[in-house]
């Protein structure tokens, strides 16, 4: 989902860069009130920003020919919120531009807005959503975990389209062939990640039970079941 | 059941990542005897569509360091999940053996 380095012009690399700004400060001071007044959750705060770290060095084939990664950022966002996703993001994001050459620093801010911002809010969205519609816990998870893996694609081909609309058919056009490299590429990626995320998120629910209740994200009957 | 369902949902996983390399077979050299790669990353197909649709378009940076080798990158690649899974692990350890623990002490055996 990475946006080579170099590959938005500068004023749109400056814009995602402006935009994601605001996000990774609040996610920065929002991780830190919250091991501040529980630091409990510490241990669980380094699961997620862990997972993400898997989930995005593991590069899968696809169906459609190409390999790309699951961004894995579904499990933080469900436990912490949004918000404290884009930090752990950035780091992920760093890390890869800076020593893999994956990913680049002038598109960081594009690359965050995609996999650190729209994904985790996307995840928490739906999962707030299909919950209040009483499906149980783990297809949830799934449908969160999942769909904010593909959404996050989608808006990298939307960033694409964006810069470099079709001569002929404009950002309509341009988003339809980026898509068909990023989007459909990652439909099998996202159950993978969907149905990885529900494992960790058992194995949460089994062993940190109270936390997972304190931070919302069970109900004190699923707990006891 | 609840092991179950975990142990399934990996083995799906598997099977997703198995079946597309299954499914996909590598076609026959081009004219010019060159590979063809299969498999490779949408990054690049997302640059080649770069070009594809702008040809005027000139990355206007490059990156400060790439790794100096195909091999190098994979293991980078690989130090980055083996971090992740480390610490995943070690929670896992953590957390059974606080359950386990917890259960010694309320039945009042050592653990």
């Amino acid at each position: 989902m990475h946006i080579m380095e170099g590959f938005l012009p500068a004023t749109h690399a400056i814009g995602w860069s402006v935009a994601s700004t605001p996000f990774v400060a609040y996610g920065l001071y929002s991780i830190n009130k919250r091991i501040k007044e529980k630091p409990e959750q510490r241990m669980l705060l380094g699961v997620a920003a862990a997972f993400t770290f898997v989930l995005s060095a593991l590069k899968m084939p696809s169906v459609t020919g190409s390999s790309s990664h699951p961004t894995g950022t579904g499990l933080g966002a469900i436990l912490f919120g949004p918000a404290a996703m884009a930090p752990i993001g950035m780091v992920v994001l760093l890390f890869q531009a800076i020593l893999l050459a994956h990913g680049g620093l002038t598109t960081l801010g594009a690359n965050i807005f995609s996999m650190a911002i729209v994904g985790p809010f996307a995840a928490v969205t739906i999962f707030r959503l299909v919950r209040s519609t009483k499906l149980s816990f783990g297809p949830s998870v799934f449908l969160a975990a999942s769909l904010a893996d593909l959404l996050t694609y989608v808006t990298t081909s939307a960033q694409l389209a964006f810069a470099f609309p079709d001569p002929a058919g404009g950002f309509t056009a341009s988003f339809a062939k980026f898509a068909a490299v990023f989007a459909v590429t990652q439909i099998p990626l996202a159950i993978s990640e969907g149905l990885l995320t529900v494992v960790v998120m058992n194995a949460l629910a089994r062993f940190n039970a109270p936390e997972l209740q304190e931070m919302n994200v069970t109900t004190t009957l699923e707990v006891k079941a | 059941m609840k092991r179950y369902q975990n142990l399934l949902m990996v083995i799906a996983v598997v099977a997703l990542v198995a079946l597309p390399l299954w499914m996909i077979k590598k076609p026959a050299p081009g004219i010019a005897g060159k590979e063809v790669q299969i498999f490779a990353g949408t990054d690049d197909k997302a640059k080649n569509l770069v070009g594809a649709i702008s040809p005027d378009y000139k990355p206007w940076f490059t990156p400060l360091m790439e790794p100096p080798g195909g091999e190098i990158g994979s293991l980078l690649f690989a130090v980055q999940a083996a971090l992740g899974a480390g610490f995943i692990g070690y929670w896992y350890g953590c957390a059974r053996t606080r359950a386990k623990c917890e259960r010694a002490i309320s039945t009042a055996v050592k653990c």
